[in-house]
C-alpha cells in the first residue's frame, strides 16, 4: 500500500478518529504543503487537460446527429492553479486506450510474467484495441484468446497468479464479470487470507463499464458498486489517459488484486504523456481543480461533467474543487478530508445507481469521519435506480448532467 | 520410478489399448502450432495472413491429406472442418449400451486380476501407500470422535476413498501442484504433512498455516504445493487450469491436479475448465471421485450421462474410469496419465468410483438418506484397505505384527499431536486483519483500533482463549 499514506497514517488516523480531538490548524497547514507538492504532478494533467482533449472519432459517438455534450465539457477548463510548470516539455499524445496499452506493453516487456487473458484479446486485439499488436509481439500464450466463460478464465488467471504468474484478466464489458463474481469474490479476494498468507493472487481485472451510446441496460452497468464490498481488492478508475497508463502499471506491480475500471467513453480521450516512465499511486485521489467553496468529488467520466459544471459555476462566481477519487476502494480519506477540512460543503458526482452505489458509502465515509466540517448535508448526484434506456434521449437524463451539478452547487452554497 | 510393466502382453500393446483412439488427426505438436511461444517465424507468417488463424488447423490437414475425393463420400465445409453429411435423419443416442468398463487390477480379494497391466510399484513404495491409508483412516476416526465429544468444531472424513487419495498422490511428483476439493488430506499426508500440522488447522490454532482462519479440513501448504482448500465447489477447477498454463508458460516437468466429486462436476466451472483445458492444451489431471453421493443427492439426481467419464469426450479430453478402491489400478492411471499431460501437453480427465462410507461431515447423518447395510457392506467387502493389504502381504511385505504396530503407534501420535493442538495459544486478533491485503490499509488499521476499543470497555464478552 502506498507510502503516503502510511506515513500520514498516524497524523491521519488521528486525524480522523472521531475519538480524539483534532488540531485542525495545524492539519490543513500539513495539508497545505503535502498538496502543493502533489498538485506539481498533478498539475501535469491537469494543464494538458485543457490543450488536447478531443474525443477523435469514436464511432460510437458519430451515430448520434444532434450537438454533443460531452465534447464540450472534454475541452473545458484549463487549470488554474498557481504553480503552471510542466515538468517536460517532450512528450507523446496518444489516446485513453492507447496509453492503457503503453503501460500494459511497458509491463510486459519488464517481467516476463505479465500476461494478458480474456476474450479476443490476441490477434483481435480487443474489443477496445487495448491489446492491440501485443499478441504479435509476445505471442499466443501470453496474450491469451479464452473461451466464453468469465467465471472460467478469471478463475484461471486466479490459479495461474497462485503459481507465479501477474495475469491481467479482460473483461469485454465489465458488465460481463458478474459472472466472474464467484471467483473474484471467493477465491480473488480471500485466498491470500484463508491461506495465511501461504499464496498471493496479483491479478489485474480490468475493462469498459459505465453508461455508454446506447449499448443497452446489460451492457452500461456500473460494478463497482456490486464489488466494493468484496474484501481484499482493491478498485480503481482511471479518467484520462496519464492516470490510465500509471495506473495500469501500478496495478500489474501492485500484490494485491486490483480491478481497473475503465469507461467505454474515455477511449478515445487524448493528451499528452510524459516519454519517461512513471507509476500513478493506487490509493491516491487526483486534484482536477483546487478550490474554496465547495469539494466535488467524481470518478470516471463524472469528471468531465463536473469540470463543464465548474467552468459555469467560475462564471457564476464560485470556486468549486474538484476531486478525482480514482481510488474507489479504499477510499482516499487523506484527500478528501483535507479538502473538506478547506472547504465544509461536499457534492458527490457519481454514475452509480443512487442505491449502494460508491457515492452512498462515500457519503457514509465523509459522515462518520469529517461530521464536524461540514456545513451541509453531504449531496450526492447520482443515477436513478432504473435499467439503462436504449432509448438516448432517457438514456441521457439516467446520468448525471452538468447542468444538474450546477443547481446542486448553488443549493449547497446558499 | 522406472516404468516397468507387469504382463504377458508387450508395452505397446498396454498404450494401445489405453490410448485414445486416433483418428487421423495428427499429433499434438501440429494442431498446437498456433499456440506456442513465441516464435518469430510462425507467428510472423500467421499475422500476416489473419484469415487462416479463423479456421481450424484440422480443417488444412484433411483437405491436403484427402485430395482422393470419393463422390460418394461427399465432405462439405464449415466452420471447424469439414464434415461428412449423410442422407439418413439419425441421432446419436444418449447412451451406449455398454458403459464404459472400469479399469481395475486388483480383484475385491486383493489378488491380481490375471493378465491386468499395471504400473509396477517398488516395496517401499506400496509399503508407504498402505500405512499412509492406514493413517489416513486412523486420523479421520480420531478427528471424527473428537468433534462428536465436542473438542473439534466441525469435521469431514475421507473414510472409503484412502485409495484416491494417497495412490494418486503417490504417482505424482512433488512439483506437481494440487488443487483440492476437500476429502483429499491424504495427498497432503503422502507429501509429508505431518499429523500435528493437520490437528493445528482442525484447530485453528497458531501452528496453523492457515492462521486459524478457515474452518477444520480447509488445509494448505505452499511449501508442498497443496492449495488451500476454498469451500466453493468445483471453483478449484479453473484455478488448476490457470496453474497448468502457467507451468506450460515455464516449460517446467510438472502438472496441474485437481480433485473434485461427482456433485461437483454439475457445476458451470467444471464445463468451463474442461473446454478451457483442452482449447488451451494445459497439462492438467482431473480427478473425479465419483462416490455415489452429495451430500443426500445420488448420482441418479445428479446427472444422467454413465458417469463422468464420458464427458471428456464432448470436449475433446481423453479419459478412463479406474476402480478408486484399487490403489494399484489408481496408481497405474495417474502414473500413466500425468506423463501423457506432460509429454503431450494435454489435459487427462480420470474418473474413480468409489463409495462415501462416511457421512458428507460431521454435519450430516448419512443413514436418513441411504441404508446402513449399503454403507457396512462397502466397508466391509469393497474396503480399499483390505485390498491392498492382502497384495502387500502376498508379496511378503507386511504382516499382521507391522499391521498392529503401525496402528498402535499412528493412534498414539495422533491422540498426542490432538493434545497439543488443544492446548496451544490461537492466533492473535492481529490475524483478524492481516493478509487481507499485502499490507493492512488506512481503513482496516482503524477497524482494528475499534475493536481493542471495544474489548476494552467490555473484556468479560471477549473470548478468553484468543490473545490480543
Amino acid at each position: 500500500m502506498s507510502a503516503i499514506l502510511q506515513g500520514a497514517g498516524a497524523g491521519a488516523a488521528a486525524a480522523l478518529s472521531p475519538f480524539n480531538s483534532i488540531d485542525s490548524n495545524k492539519l490543513v497547514a500539513h495539508s497545505r504543503s503535502s498538496l502543493s507538492v502533489r498538485s506539481k504532478r498533478y498539475i501535469v494533467a491537469g494543464s494538458d487537460e485543457g490543450t488536447n482533449k478531443s474525443f477523435g472519432s469514436s464511432s460510437l459517438i458519430a451515430r448520434r446527429s444532434q450537438p454533443l455534450m460531452i465534447p464540450n465539457a472534454v475541452a473545458a477548463t484549463k487549470a488554474d492553479t498557481a504553480s503552471s510548470s510542466t515538468p517536460s516539455k517532450s512528450g507523446h499524445e496518444l489516446l485513453l486506450f492507447e496509453a492503457l496499452q503503453e503501460g500494459l506493453e511497458e509491463e510486459m516487456d519488464r517481467d516476463p510474467h505479465v500476461c494478458v487473458m480474456g476474450e479476443d484479446v490476441g490477434h483481435y486485439g480487443g474489443s477496445y484495441k487495448v491489446t492491440k499488436g501485443l499478441a504479435d509481439k509476445f505471442g499466443d500464450l501470453r496474450v491469451l484468446d479464452t473461451p466464453i466463460c468469465e467465471n472460467a478464465f478469471t478463475g484461471m488467471g486466479i490459479g495461474a497468479a497462485m503459481t507465479g504468474l501477474r495475469p491481467v484478466i479482460e473483461g469485454m464489458n465489465m458488465g460481463f464479470l458478474l459472472l466472474a463474481f464467484n471467483q473474484i469474490s471467493n477465491n480473488c479476494g480471500m485466498l491470500h487470507y484463508t491461506s495465511g498468507g501461504q499464496f498471493t493472487i496479483p491479478v489485474v481485472i480490468r475493462g469498459p463499464g459505465g453508461v455508454g451510446r446506447q449499448l443497452g441496460a446489460e451492457h452500461s452497468q456500473r460494478l463497482e458498486s456490486y464489488f466494493q464490498s468484496i474484501p481484499g481488492i482493491q478498485m480503481v478508475a482511471c479518467s484520462t489517459p496519464y492516470n490510465a497508463k500509471g495506473l495500469m502499471k501500478a496495478a500489474i506491480r501492485s500484490e494485491n488484486p486490483v480491478i481497473l475500471f475503465e469507461h467505454v467513453l474515455l477511449y478515445n480521450l487524448k493528451e499528452s504523456i510524459p516519454d519517461e516512465e512513471y507509476i500513478c499511486n493506487l490509493e491516491e485521489a487526483e486534484m482536477v481543480r483546487p478550490g474554496e467553496h465547495i469539494t466535488i468529488l467524481t470518478y470516471s467520466r463524472m469528471r468531465y461533467h463536473a469540470m463543464q459544471a465548474a467552468k459555469t459555476l467560475v462564471n457564476k462566481g464560485y470556486d468549486p474543487e474538484v476531486i478525482d477519487i480514482r481510488s474507489l476502494k479504499p477510499f482516499d480519506l487523506h484527500t478528501i478530508g483535507n479538502s473538506v477540512k478547506k472547504t465544509h460543503r461536499v457534492l458527490i458526482v457519481e454514475e452509480c445507481m443512487r442505491t449502494g452505489g460508491i457515492g452512498a458509502s462515500l457519503t457514509a465515509a465523509i459522515n462518520e469521519n469529517f461530521h464536524d466540517y461540514l456545513d451541509a448535508p453531504v449531496m450526492c448526484l447520482s443515477s436513478q435506480d432504473v435499467p439503462t434506456p436504449y432509448a438516448g434521449t432517457l438514456e441521457e437524463w439516467t446520468v448525471v448532467q452538468p447542468a444538474q451539478i450546477v443547481t446542486a452547487v448553488e443549493q449547497l452554497c446558499q | 520410478m522406472a516404468l516397468r510393466l507387469r504382463s504377458s502382453l508387450s508395452k505397446s500393446n498396454f498404450f494401445n489399448i489405453l490410448r485414445y483412439n486416433n483418428l487421423g488427426f495428427g499429433t499434438a505438436s501440429q494442431t498446437t502450432r498456433h499456440l506456442r511461444t513465441h516464435d518469430p517465424t510462425t507467428l510472423l507468417r500467421v499475422s500476416q495472413n489473419p484469415i487462416t488463424r479463423f479456421c481450424n488447423t484440422m480443417a488444412e490437414k484433411l483437405s491436403s491429406v484427402g485430395e482422393h475425393e470419393d463422390a460418394n463420400a461427399q465432405v462439405m465445409d464449415f466452420p471447424g472442418g469439414k464434415v461428412a453429411f449423410t442422407p439418413e435423419i439419425k441421432f446419436i443416442s444418449e447412451s451406449s449400451k455398454e458403459r464404459v468398463p472400469c479399469y481395475r487390477v486388483l480383484d475385491d480379494n486383493g489378488q491380481l486380476i490375471t493378465n491386468s497391466h499395471f504400473v509396477q510399484v517398488s516395496e517401499e513404495v506400496a509399503v508407504k501407500m498402505y500405512s499412509d491409508m492406514v493413517t489416513l483412516q486412523i486420523m479421520d476416526n480420531i478427528f471424527y470422535e473428537a468433534q462428536r465429544q465436542g473438542r473439534l468444531s466441525f469435521y469431514a472424513t475421507t473414510i472409503g476413498e484412502e485409495a484416491i487419495n494417497i495412490a494418486s498422490a503417490a504417482a505424482l511428483s512433488p512439483q506437481d501442484v494440487i488443487f483440492p476439493q476437500y476429502r483429499e488430506p491424504g495427498v497432503l499426508l503422502w507429501r509429508g504433512f505431518t499429523l500435528q500440522e493437520f490437528a493445528n488447522q482442525c484447530f485453528g490454532n497458531k501452528s496453523d498455516n492457515g492462521k486459524g482462519r478457515q474452518m477444520p479440513v480447509h488445509y494448505g501448504s505452499n511449501k508442498l504445493n497443496y492449495f488451500t482448500v476454498s469451500a466453493t465447489i468445483a471453483t478449484q477447477l479453473p484455478n488448476a487450469v490457470g496453474a497448468a498454463y502457467s507451468l506450460k508458460m515455464d516449460k517446467k516437468d510438472a502438472c496441474a491436479v485437481t480433485y473434485f466429486g461427482d456433485g461437483g462436476s454439475s457445476e458451470g466451472d467444471f464445463h468451463a475448465a474442461l473446454n478451457f483445458a483442452a482449447v488451451m492444451e494445459a497439462p492438467v489431471l482431473f480427478i473425479c471421485r465419483n462416490n455415489g453421493w452429495a451430500i443426500s443427492t445420488p448420482t441418479s439426481d445428479q446427472f444422467r450421462s454413465d458417469g463422468l467419464v464420458v464427458k471428456g469426450r464432448a470436449y475433446g479430453i481423453r479419459s478412463i474410469r479406474v476402480d478408486g478402491n484399487d490403489a494399484l489400478a489408481m496408481y497405474s492411471a495417474v502414473h500413466t496419465a500425468r506423463e501423457m499431460a506432460i509429454t503431450e501437453e494435454r489435459p487427462i480427465l480420470i474418473e474413480a468410483l468409489t463409495y462415501r462410507v462416511g457421512h458428507h461431515s460431521t454435519s450430516d447423518d448419512s443413514t436418513r438418506y441411504r441404508s446402513a447395510d449399503e454403507i457396512e457392506w462397502w466397508n466391509k467387502a469393497r474396503n480399499p484397505l483390505s485390498r491392498l493389504r492382502t497384495w502387500i502381504e502376498s508379496n511378503g511385505w507386511w504382516s499382521d505384527e507391522e499391521e498392529s504396530d503401525l496402528r498402535s503407534r499412528i493412534k498414539k501420535e495422533m491422540l498426542e499431536a490432538l493434545r497439543v493442538a488443544e492446548k496451544t495459544e490461537k492466533p492473535n486478533l492481529e490475524n483478524m486483519f492481516s493478509d487481507v491485503y499485502d499490507v493492512p490499509p488506512l481503513n482496516l488499521r482503524e477497524q482494528e483500533r475499534q475493536v481493542r476499543q471495544t474489548i476494552k470497555s467490555y473484556p468479560q464478552d471477549y473470548p478468553s482463549d484468543v490473545p490480543l
